[in-house]
């Protein structure tokens, strides 16, 4: 078992050279306080001093902000020079001469100092930053012994503290006006959320008009609160526990940005996770998921124990790890039995580790011995990995997250990062403020439309499942207007495809003027977008859900790689195709070979040599055909011949679209395993319920939306005493296929080992490197940044016809209104962890948006109960009027269980990958004033559940 | 019995649409087929296969040759 706390990686305190890194070839020699130093030409003074070992007192300057030099504690002497600059605003010259302590220098700073202390509350042995305090760390450097001015002078002692924030306090006594929240908030988060009021001595802080934080724009990062060199802003968890007394690096567990960060702990109790200035996706940023929300890793409604039932209309037997594997194990393999091999699979989740992934479709193959395994990617990015294999010859997004910043030109298409990505749509507003243009493409009027400082260039406002018919629009304006890159695409793609592509597109069917009467969106503002993107330098194409989820998802991630070969957008900063991954780690999950038909790396089963690698490294026959997915597997189970599933870490019954469909299919199985932190929804049609573990209780590694690599690790014990991976071991063990490993390094090892893209990753490697992009082998021993930088992974890019197919999912008479879903920043997915922490606050339900016009007709008002209905079922939601939907649309989040937005979700799916189509589902809405049917039989069986639990679990 | 025919139909015939952009039926049969051999579970094509035996009018011409060249 897991639970050496020897292991422990830790961290000692972060480094801070005062101003953020020049980005310069030529380099600057200069000698501070007579050592020689050379740095890149732009340094500031500050940083060359910290960088030779030189700590000049700051108060103001922080690495991760542009300088500001108001607090004037960072004096220097330049030889040669008169007066004493603030070394954070002064850039380096070659040849200068530094003295960074003198006699002068100590009194000017200790004068300074006075002032500050003056007016600041002399409480240290009990203010919570007692110990992570700049200003008691900097009184205490620069020697301030007295306060001439005594405390009774005008002062904001008695200022009031807004403890609004669920996660953090502001207490403006406390400020020293430093203005590193303020920066910290255009800069690094660009909410803009805070002022600095009034002017000299009055100047003070303000979060939007003298709001209290939780009513402001503020969207709760926390940029502001690292940021604070002193205890005004502090995080609520410090205040009640006190400063962390170690630091573990590790991965936030949310979203495809995969930010790092440290986990700041005492002892077991983690006190608070901070973003790592050194982490490559974030660079020291976070969100309020990542930042904050952690507390439901502790949260009561974890299950700890093991349990086991008959079927599922009995009360939960709480059982030893032992019996429950035995139990698991035998039920499946009589299934197997009775049924047939084939009769069993597993779904592993894209919340889970690589290694742990790995070793679920590594049972299936081997224990099960068939391919019955899927992902729940299926239901969120399945269209990416064919749609990018099938033109460019693999599976995953072609940059950094950093080659934003060197885009012209950037095209949003179904999706919202300020909600879904917030830290990449933090850099990416960063750009759009230094000047890149905008092209959103969304039914929905996104924040990104319009934000503080940047706005679209274009919204192209196109109707719910329609995307196929705009890409194809673009791509005939750019075809027809000559505008391609021919260059490109002769030297680099495939000529035959090519001109079969060029014939397609060109066709009138395919041109803007043709499409408006289907897209909605005017031929003038595609053609000029089309112009906008083609004439770019650099253009770069983000995109979500918002593609993938429809009945032409795969269709549509090919149509936008062909619109980025037509116009040569590979292969370098700036460019490509980008796809933002929900949850963290549907890349990897895709990657370890959770589907059915491939092998790790993305090698189909077909493939006789890749199939014979793994056979002789697993002693097993593999199956060349490829098995059922997930709606495969709901379907085959109604017919009574998929009789038994494992589940690892996803809630299908709440996840998956039409859930009654889905819970007929869960109802008619003879076993199901659910994996889970808690009993979620479809624990209640489970038969073995497994205790997982959170990402802080294991060891292993997530892959972003970037194919980064990075590291989890452990900062406790698990709760349940087994790790995930070693759970699915033991299963695979009882069922006949030994699995045994000692720790999840030796799982990664065996991934390099039969994956070309990840020969060379190891943990070792990625202990050096911090994180490390895929393909990572003997060609690129330190990763990959940018993909298809000389030629495409395939070779030669294959352009593909993608013919507009209209979606069954239209409006008609009985069901004229098109429904599509998204999500909301402070909650995540199912909502499983973030409705088990504060979180809940921002967002307390799932509400339903619809445009005043269309709810004017109904009757229906702001805040009222609203049925919604389709083919597949009803639910009732609370209505919010808003004109961010056009007329015709509806919108929802699915956070909620007792929402049912998956009720009407309907079965109709991507026709390449069987990608659910959750974002157009045609229904009515219409003013109700009590809950749907669907509604009352959830309460009345959350209720029944409650009851079938061990009424004592130990644990 | 095996899956409900009516969804693999259905399925079957969206591929079908989808490599519809030219009218050289040949052409769109043998990518259906390969579609279908690479990423459908036997059981379902032999579901398609058996029913495409008894009821071929009732599918597109290009999935009626594509089911020809079905793997089971
Ligand atoms: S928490 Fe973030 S959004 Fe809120 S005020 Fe601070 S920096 Fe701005
Ligand atoms: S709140 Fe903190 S960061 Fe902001 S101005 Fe005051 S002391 Fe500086
Ligand atoms: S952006 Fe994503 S990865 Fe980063 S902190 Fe937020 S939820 Fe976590
Ligand atoms: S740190 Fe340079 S002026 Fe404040």
């Amino acid at each position: 078992m897991n639970g050496n706390m020897d292991n422990f990686y830790q961290v000692g305190r972060e480094h801070d050279y005062g101003t953020p890194p020049a980005d310069s070839e030529n380099s600057v020699s200069l000698s501070i306080d007579g050592a020689r130093i050379t740095v890149p030409e732009g340094t500031s003074v500050l940083r060359a001093a910290a960088l030779a070992g030189r700590q000049i007192p700051k108060l103001c300057a922080v690495e991760d902000l542009s300088a500001f030099g108001s607090c004037r504690l960072c004096l220097v002497e330049i030889e040669g020079r008169s007066g004493y600059p603030a070394a954070c605003t002064t850039l380096v010259a070659e040849g200068m001469a530094i003295a960074t302590q003198t006699p002068r220098l100590a009194e000017l700073r200790r004068n300074v100092m006075e002032l500050y202390i003056s007016d600041h509350p002399l409480d240290c042995l009990t203010c919570p930053a007692n110990g992570d305090c700049e200003l008691q760390d900097t009184a205490g450097a620069v020697g301030l012994r007295e306060v001439r001015y005594g405390y009774q002078g005008a002062n904001h002692l008695a200022a009031e503290t807004d403890a609004s924030s669920p996660y953090f306090s502001f207490d403006p006594s406390r400020c020293i006006v430093c203005s590193r929240c303020v920066r910290a908030c255009d800069e690094q988060q660009g909410t803009f959320a805070l002022t600095v009021d009034g002017r000299g001595f009055d100047s003070k802080i303000a979060a939007s008009q003298d709001q209290p934080f939780l009513d402001s724009e503020c969207v709760s990062c926390g940029a502001c609160v690292k940021a604070c060199p002193t205890a005004t802003l502090t995080e609520k968890s410090v205040i009640e526990l006190g400063q962390p007394d170690r630091a573990v690096i590790t991965t936030c567990a949310y979203c495809g940005v995969g930010c790092s960060f440290r986990a700041e702990m005492q002892g077991d109790q983690l006190v608070r996770m901070v973003p790592n200035r050194d982490g490559h996706a974030n660079h020291g940023h976070s969100c309020v998921k990542g930042r904050f929300a952690f507390g439901y890793a502790n949260h009561p409604d974890r299950i700890t124990q093991p349990m086991i039932r008959e079927s599922i209309d009995q009360a939960w037997q709480a059982v030893s790890w032992e019996q429950a594997i035995a139990h698991a194990a035998a039920r499946l393999k009589t299934i197997q039995n009775h049924y047939g091999p084939k009769a069993v699979g597993a779904i592993s989740s894209s919340r889970c580790t690589n290694e742990e992934v790995y070793v679920v479709q590594k049972m299936v193959r081997t224990a099960f011995g068939n391919n019955n395994v899927d992902t729940c990617a299926r239901v969120c990015h399945s269209p990416t990995g064919y749609g990018l294999k099938t033109t460019l010859g693999q599976s995953s997004g072609t940059q950094t997250f950093d080659s934003v910043m060197a885009a012209d030109v950037i095209i949003v298409i179904g999706a919202n990062p300020t909600s879904a990505h917030p830290v990449f749509a933090s850099q990416m507003k960063r750009r759009l403020r230094q000047g890149a243009k905008l092209i959103v493409a969304d039914p929905r009027r996104i924040d990104l439309v319009e934000s503080p400082h940047t706005r679209a260039d274009f919204h192209l406002q196109l109707q719910p499942g329609t995307n196929v018919a705009l890409i194809n629009a673009l791509s005939h304006t750019v075809i027809s207007e000559g505008l391609e890159d021919t260059d490109f695409v002769a030297s680099r793609c495939d000529t035959e495809a090519y001109r079969t592509w060029r014939e397609f597109i060109s066709a009138e069917r395919n041109s803007p003027e043709a499409m408006q009467g289907i897209t909605g969106v005017p031929a003038e503002q595609v053609r000029a977008a089309a112009r906008l993107y083609a004439g770019a330098g650099n253009g770069a194409i983000y995109y979500g859900l918002g593609v993938t989820e429809h009945s032409q998802g795969s269709t549509m991630v090919m149509g936008i790689a062909n619109l980025a070969m037509a116009t040569g957008n590979f292969g370098r900063a700036g460019v490509g195709v980008n796809p933002l991954r929900g949850q963290n780690n549907v890349q990897g999950s895709c990657d370890m070979g959770s589907f059915p038909h491939e092998l790790p790396g993305y090698r189909h089963l077909s493939d006789r040599q890749t199939r014979q690698q793994f056979e002789q490294d697993w002693q097993v026959v593999i199956d060349p055909q490829p098995g059922y997915r997930i709606p495969n597997m709901f379907d085959a189970a109604i017919n009574g011949e998929f009789m038994g599933l494992y589940i690892q870490g996803e809630d299908l019954a709440q996840s998956d679209p039409d859930t009654q469909h889905v819970h007929a299919a869960l109802g008619a199985m003879e076993c199901v395993i659910v994996q889970d932190l808690f009993l979620n929804e479809t624990a209640k049609f489970a038969h073995v319920f497994l205790p997982g573990s959170s990402f802080l209780e294991k060891d292993g590694t997530y892959t972003n939306a970037e194919r980064r690599i990075s590291p989890v690790r452990q900062v406790m014990p698990p709760l349940s005493g087994m790790a995930e991976w070693e759970i699915t071991c033991a299963l695979s063990t009882a069922m006949g296929y030994p699995m045994h490993y000692a720790h999840p390094s030796q799982i990664m090892d065996e991934v390099a080992r039969l994956t070309p893209s990840f020969a060379g990753v190891s943990y070792a490697r990625l202990e050096q490197q911090g994180s490390l992009q895929w393909p990572c082998n003997e060609t690129s021993p330190n990763g990959t940044t940018f993909m298809h930088v000389d030629e495409f992974a395939r070779g030669k890019g294959l352009f593909v016809p993608t013919p507009y197919v209209e979606t069954d999912e239209r409006s008609n008479s009985r069901y004229p209104l098109l429904l599509t879903t998204g999500r909301v920043l402070s909650q995540y997915n199912v909502g499983a962890q973030t409705r088990r922490t504060p979180n809940q606050q921002y967002h307390v339900e799932d509400r339903i948006e619809i445009h005043p016009s269309d709810a004017e007709v109904r009757g229906i008002t702001d805040g009222s109960w609203v049925g919604v209905k389709s083919r597949a079922g009803e639910t009732v939601l609370r209505a919010e009027l808003t004109e961010r939907v056009q007329p015709g649309v509806l919108y929802t989040t699915f956070h909620h269980p007792q929402s049912g937005a998956n009720v009407v979700t309907t079965e109709n799916s991507d026709w390449a990958t069987n990608c659910p189509e959750y974002k157009v589902t045609a229904v009515q809405a219409y003013p109700v004033n009590q809950p749907s049917a669907w509604q009352a039989l959830f309460q009345q069986q959350a209720k029944q559940q409650e009851e079938l639990l061990p009424s004592v679990l130990p644990g | 019995m095996t899956v409900n025919i009516d969804k693999l139909r259905k399925m079957a015939e969206q591929i079908t649409a989808n490599m519809a952009y030219t009218d050289d039926q040949t052409v769109v049969a043998s990518k259906v087929a390969d579609h279908l051999n690479r990423f459908w579970d036997p059981r379902m094509k032999a579901a398609l296969r058996d029913y495409a035996s008894a009821h071929s009018a009732e599918l597109s011409p290009a999935l009626r040759k594509a089911v020809m060249q079905l793997d089971v």
